[in-house]
């Protein structure tokens, strides 16, 4: 059984239709990744499949229950951490996490020894009383994260969760969805972190338009665009990415820092030009690397003059 | 529909409510201080047989108290972002509706009490035997049903809880003037008795003139049973239009 099955999802907005027919599925214990440019219907599908918004046509089915027709037995099995799904800043951390508690049914002693708990592993054990309002964002989002949590739900919904965080907390964060997702929990994650999506994700679904593009193992995607690879040089002094424009085997080049990134899909070729260019201009090659093509570079090549 | 989740729901959005909104400051200023204003300007230093309008005046503060609170949740749950997080959360629009109602009504009754308690102290007021138990039951009546007003209101509110407010305010002092609690409905002329047929409050003013063996209109069964029908209306009323901006993207 499906963790989540999603079947033929539409909602417009008015004339904007933001999904159009998008049909995937979450296998249990996976760590799925919705990837998508700004606009793509990544946040509306979220929102559909937690409950906050109703699809104009469609079927969402959770952990075999029906959306539609069983939203609070479904909704009782998820954790969600929505794009603005912010806490109660009126109440302290901990008034938080015991809210939630209570919400999804927990006893009282439960709620509690696992409110004290989070704290702790959140880093918050010594501000759990104080009230959200005196918080950081990044110590905002970790309460956030910790009633999503409270519940041990075997299903997790993460909109964004580290868009605009702090490194610490961004691995704080990161850490323990993927504890969670080690314990046996289903996590659907949209991100525009592509590295982030890459590095944590079984598998991705790009989504543009509305449409799902693709769905793949990120190592999957990447080897199907083998010809978007790409050699990274740094020379030791400023070269102008235009020496490379008219080499056929150059599909584009740019710089990148102090290096110069070519893509091509002959790189042992490209490797040659640069030899060739350096003997020219009398350069010295500081370090110069082949590289496979990233999720980026799949993401940017599926989406490409669609977003 | 799993009962058991349905009425936990109701019952964790109810006390969170009391433990957020209560000490909000609009509700102190529109529940609290405008009555006693209010009460102050129309009944204070006048001629009045204070028994005749303690009803009125009693259902004038049950009225502004129990719909104070209700304008203020959704739109402040949504300034800050937790409105969609409820929405995820293992309860529905109708319930949310429901736990805030009753929020609100027990705000009204905490105070409403409160008052009724003072009055009942302090002039001669009596309660016939035969109407004692229709009053606590119009007390509890009304607060939900102006609560449940107050719910209605915000429910097409943005996220600027001062507006509703405004708007909250707009829409309840009209009410009081045309309800029978500063000229007694009795005594008014036949078209504008007909005005006061409108408004809820009328009823709930009536039930208690009835209940304290003043002057009144209909029988109180009548009253409670109209006061259930405007409360259940504008629950169904704030579900809809809230289901209604869920469908359009909040």
């Amino acid at each position: 059984m499906p963790a989540v099955d999603v079947r033929n999802l539409v909602k417009s907005f008015g004339d904007t239709k933001a999904v159009r027919g998008v049909t995937f599925s979450v296998e249990e214990g996976e760590f799925f990744g919705l990837l998508g440019p700004n606009g793509a219907g990544k946040t509306t599908t979220i929102r559909m499949m937690t409950g906050v918004l109703r699809p104009d046509s469609g079927s969402i089915t959770i952990l075999g229950m029906d959306m539609r027709r069983s939203p609070l037995e479904a909704k009782q099995k998820m954790g969600v951490i929505p794009e603005v799904g912010n806490v109660y800043p009126d109440l302290s951390g901990r008034e938080n996490l015991e809210l939630m508690g209570r919400f999804y049914g927990l006893k009282r002693q439960e709620r509690e020894s696992r409110a004290e708990a989070l704290l702790k592993d959140l880093g918050l054990a010594g501000r759990g009383d104080d009230p959200v309002k005196k918080y950081s964002k990044g110590m905002r989002q970790r309460i956030s994260i910790g009633c999503a949590m409270i519940h041990e739900p075997p299903l997790m919904f993460l909109d964004e969760p580290t868009e605009g965080l702090d490194v610490q907390s961004r691995r704080m964060i990161l850490d323990k969805v993927k504890a969670m997702n080690k314990k046996g929990s289903t996590i659907v994650l949209t991100t525009h972190n592509i590295e982030e999506a890459s590095r944590l994700c079984q598998r991705v679904c790009i989504i543009n338009k509305g449409q799902v593009v693709v769905i793949d193992s990120p190592e999957r995607l990447r080897s199907t665009f083998e010809g978007v690879q790409s050699v990274e040089v740094c020379f030791d002094q400023k070269v102008d990415c235009s020496l490379f424009a008219t080499d056929k085997c150059v599909t584009r080049a740019e710089e990148a820092g102090d290096k110069l990134r070519i893509y091509t899909s002959d790189p042992d070729e490209a490797v040659r030009r640069i030899m060739q260019l350096r003997d020219e201009k009398g350069l010295k090659i500081v370090s110069m690397t082949t590289l496979g093509p990233t999720l980026e570079d799949v993401f940017v090549k599926l989406t490409e003059g669609k977003a | 529909m799993n009962y058991s989740i349905a009425l936990r729901g109701i019952y964790v959005t109810a006390r969170k409510d009391m433990r957020i909104y209560y000490r909000k400051a609009p509700v102190f200023i529109f529940g609290l201080i405008l009555p006693t204003f209010l009460f102050f300007a129309f009944f204070v230093g006048r001629q009045l047989d204070v028994p005749t309008y303690f009803p009125g005046f009693l259902a004038m503060a049950l009225f502004f108290t129990s719909s104070s609170v209700g304008p203020l949740i959704i739109p402040w749950e949504k300034q800050q972002g937790t409105f969609e997080r409820l929405l995820s959360l293992p309860v529905s629009i109708p319930l949310l509706v429901v736990g805030d109602t009753l929020a609100g009504a027990g705000f009204g009754l905490i105070i409403s009490l409160i008052v009724f308690g003072v009055g009942a102290a302090f002039l001669p007021i009596a309660i016939p035997i035969a109407t004692i138990l229709a009053l606590p039951l119009l007390f509890i009546l009304g607060n939900v049903c102006f609560a449940a007003l107050g719910v209605a209101l915000s429910s097409p509110a943005g996220k600027v809880p001062a507006n509703i407010m405004m708007l909250a305010a707009l829409v309840r002092f009209p009410l009081i003037f045309i309800s029978g609690i500063f000229i007694p409905i009795a005594q008014m002329p036949e078209t504008a008795r007909i005005v006061t047929y409108f408004s809820p409050l009328t009823y709930l003013v009536d039930g208690l003139n009835n209940c304290m063996g003043q002057t009144a209109v209909f029988p109180v069964l009548l009253d409670a049973a109209v006061l259930v029908a405007f409360a259940l209306g504008f629950m169904l009323l704030a579900s809809w239009t809230l289901n209604r901006k869920a469908l359009k993207g909040l």
